[in-house]
């Protein structure tokens, strides 16, 4: 027999987590008394509830498992919500379990009530007010499995502080499966649509494959290296994506869409066959105007959600199902396939895309002593040989390090894509580091964003997480900057600050770390080095860089993939 | 396109509100929504009249599928299919215009079913053209008070909506 508060963190324990991340308050308390009286989950107190989401989010996108979230009610919950959009938007496996006031008190407006199921309806995959403490180990199950199965996604528990009483004990049994009849994730794509779109492949002349997200939530990435590598096509991932595709192959075009490379953009927009592979087709990749995507191709697409396919672009063969298992069978359909790819035709598509890499479109000009951002996170990349788990917040800085930072594995380039959350960097790292004690973790990071969510320096400092935090300081909101330059005649109306940043290394020193700045480009890479050595400790990389430079190539408003900035003076 | 889409949906709390909260977020458009149980006490049924082209109508389908606590779920106006929509219309009725409401009801076939000296109350069903025809059919009688269920809905002949 086990108190609902024992039963949670039983259940809890049951379903595998060992590790959780929260903030206690009165309607939690019951569950966290039970969270003292055992030692088999681990719980990390952070500084914001904000920031135990963007950690359990950063744990599930380093290592496939779900991330999960406990706090109390009211504001406890609330400050839950920009993290579990976060996870929603990217797709991120999540279980947010909220306290709430008790459950004759639930509509009284009872201190620190928030209706949390409702608040959160919009960003949640489901959720569950729990009635009574019989329904714990059910709804955990099903809870986990809803989160962690066909699209993954934010799942949130809602618990009224008597059902946790440890007074009131119930009979504990896991289940050891879940049904749900509402409920049936695609566990296989279909083979004849599978065999149209090899068909197809098979007949290209100027094929792309533009491959997402999903394929790193899917596990695809194995099966996608192969196809590529197999058919020989040209390869681009989204933001999203970067890492499921080594970015070191030539087969790689680099990154697509608002920020994308030039050969990437001109190869899709000039293609005939596109294969979208866990990407949603989403308007940082086709631009506004989705008349004038890709006027010529035509669309293959897999994604394990059917609402992601003709969204927004009319797919011509879809394929819904998991990403893995479909790629599998595209592989072995090819393999038994008399037809070959056309070899000929493959031959001039990529002298096409050669002549378009030639024009280097990431080249980076020195000024002298002035470090260019770009090089900041070129040196990223030297000092830490590429093999980096890098997590990132939101704006110009997140841009370069996607650019320049070249991903070889997947689940390595940790960043808010679809909700663009700024905050989002540090926590992250938390959890990445917190999943892989031993592994080199750099938080990329503007001197904007990283104050979003600066106090859980502290966090790190009670876990002693070795974390890098690299901030590209351009003493601006440089992205936001950068639109005002280019479609508001330079009015840069509240996005500088310079007269009031802080002292980035005393703050580091305050919190107990070590802070270090650099200024000159040539003690760039070595100070870069001397701040990886310090292994066991925290080190906040304070980079002072060019405040002028705009991240380029950047898509032209409303035009077609094709039309791009490539400079502040250069259009295609 | 005017649809009707009927839907089996678990009988919980919290799902018929995560069913309308999908209309409000993605900006599609409800025209009218009934729910009710089933036979079955687990499953609410719940049927809504909605407008957009086939992009949308699309969209709309695969997201309430998606929702955890929809079961099953029929695009009522892809095939045959019955609608009825029930409405009790409160008039005032005074003189000549009483003689004519009750004229009026019957060649609706609908029925008066509380009369007092100065207002009778009509109730009808029928398709929602229907009973839009009714209103317009009153002309400058003076409507007190309308209220409709909403659309329902079956499918013709031997195709059904249920598990
Ligand atoms: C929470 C939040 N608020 C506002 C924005 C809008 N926004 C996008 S980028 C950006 C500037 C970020 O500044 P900084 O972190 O210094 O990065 P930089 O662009 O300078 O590299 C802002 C305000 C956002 N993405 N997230
Ligand atoms: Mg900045």
């Amino acid at each position: 027999m086990l108190s609902g508060g024992d039963m949670l963190i039983r259940a809890l324990h049951d379903e595998g987590v060992d590790l959780i991340f929260g903030y206690p308050g009165g309607t939690a308390l019951h569950i966290y008394d039970a969270i003292f009286r055992q030692d088999k989950v681990e719980h990390i107190l952070v500084r914001h509830e904000q920031g135990a989401t963007h950690a359990a989010d950063g744990y599930a996108r380093a290592t496939g498992r779900p991330g999960v979230v406990l706090v109390t009610s009211g504001p406890g919950a609330t400050n839950t919500i920009t993290g579990i959009a976060t996870a929603y938007m990217d797709s991120i496996p999540m279980v947010v379990i909220s306290g709430q006031v008790t459950r004759d008190a639930i509509g009284s407006d009872a201190f620190q009530e928030t209706d949390m199921v409702g608040v959160s309806r919009p960003v949640v995959k489901h959720s569950f007010l729990v009635q009574s403490a019989a329904d714990i180990p059910n709804i955990i199950k099903k809870a986990f499995y809803i989160a962690t199965t066909g699209r993954p996604g934010p799942v949130v528990i809602d618990f009224p502080k008597d059902v946790t009483d440890p007074a009131e004990k119930f009979p504990y049994e896991y289940p050891e499966t879940v049904k749900l009849r509402s409920y049936s994730p695609p566990q296989k794509g279909h083979t004849g649509q599978i065999k149209k779109a090899v068909e197809i492949l098979m007949s290209a002349k100027k094929p792309i494959i533009y491959a997402g997200g999903g394929v790193v939530q899917g596990e695809g990435s194995e099966e996608l290296t192969k196809l590529t590598q197999t058919l020989g096509f040209p390869i681009t991932n989204t933001l999203m994506g970067l890492g499921i595709y080594p970015a070191t192959d030539k087969q790689f075009l680099g990154m697509l869409g608002m920020h994308g490379t030039y050969e990437a953009n001109m190869a899709m927009h000039e293609a005939d066959v596109i294969l979208a592979v866990g990407a949603r087709f989403d308007d940082r990749v086709t631009n506004s105007d989705v008349s004038k995507f890709c006027p010529n191709a035509t669309i293959l697409h897999i994604d394990i959600d059917p609402a992601s396919i003709s969204k927004t672009v009319t797919a011509h063969v879809p394929i819904v199902g998991p990403v893995k298992s479909v790629l599998k069978e595209m592989n072995s359909q090819i393999k038994a396939s008399s037809n070959k790819v056309d070899a000929e035709a493959l031959k001039l598509w990529w002298e096409n895309i050669e002549h378009w890499r030639q024009r280097d479109c990431l080249a980076v000009e020195s000024a002298g002593e002035l470090i260019k951002p770009q090089q900041a996170i070129q040196a990223l990349y030297e000092v830490t040989k590429g093999d980096a788990y890098v997590t990132s917040d939101v704006g110009q800085h997140q841009m370069f390090a996607a650019q320049y930072y070249h991903f070889d594995k997947p689940r390595r380039w940790i960043n808010s894509g679809g909700l663009g959350t700024m905050g989002f960097g540090l926590p992250a790292a938390m959890g990445v580091q917190l999943a892989f004690p031993e592994a080199t973790v750099a938080c990329v990071t503007g001197e904007g964003s990283i104050q979003m969510c600066i106090q859980e320096l502290a966090t790190c400092k009670q876990c002693q997480l070795p974390i890098k935090i690299v901030n590209l300081n351009n003493e601006a909101l440089g992205m936001v900057k950068q639109w005002q330059d280019m479609q508001y005649s330079g009015r840069h109306s509240h996005s500088t600050y310079a007269d009031s940043l802080p002292d980035f290394v005393k703050l580091a020193e305050a919190y107990g770390h070590v802070g270090i700045r650099i200024e000159k480009l040539s003690e760039l890479k070595e100070k870069l080095a001397e701040a990886f050595a310090m292994k066991d400790k925290l080190v906040f990389i304070d980079i002072v860089v060019d405040q002028n430079e705009h991240v380029y190539p950047m898509a032209v408003k409303g035009g077609a993939m094709s039309e791009m900035f490539l400079s502040k003076t250069e259009r295609t | 396109m005017r649809r009707i889409i009927s839907m089996l949906m678990e009988n919980e709390p919290g799902a018929l509100s995560r069913v309308v909260g999908l209309f409000s977020q993605r900006n599609y458009n409800i025209n009218s929504l009934t729910v009710a149980p089933t036979d079955d006490v687990t499953l609410s049924r719940l049927t809504v009249t909605t407008i957009g082209d086939d992009r949308k109508i699309e969209q709309i389908i695969k997201h309430l599928n998606k929702l955890v606590d929809v079961v099953k779920l029929v695009d009522l106006t892809d095939g045959s299919h019955l609608e009825r929509e029930l409405m009790l219309i409160k008039v005032k009725v005074s003189g000549a215009q009483r003689a004519e409401v009750m004229r009026l009801a019957d060649v609706f076939r609908g029925e008066i079913v509380d009369v007092t000296p100065t207002t009778y109350v009509v109730q009808l069903t029928g398709t929602s053209d229907k009973l839009d025809a009714f209103i317009a059919a009153l002309g400058d009688t003076s409507i007190l008070e309308v209220a409709r269920t909403g659309v329902s809905g079956i499918s013709r002949a031997d195709k059904v909506l249920n598990l």
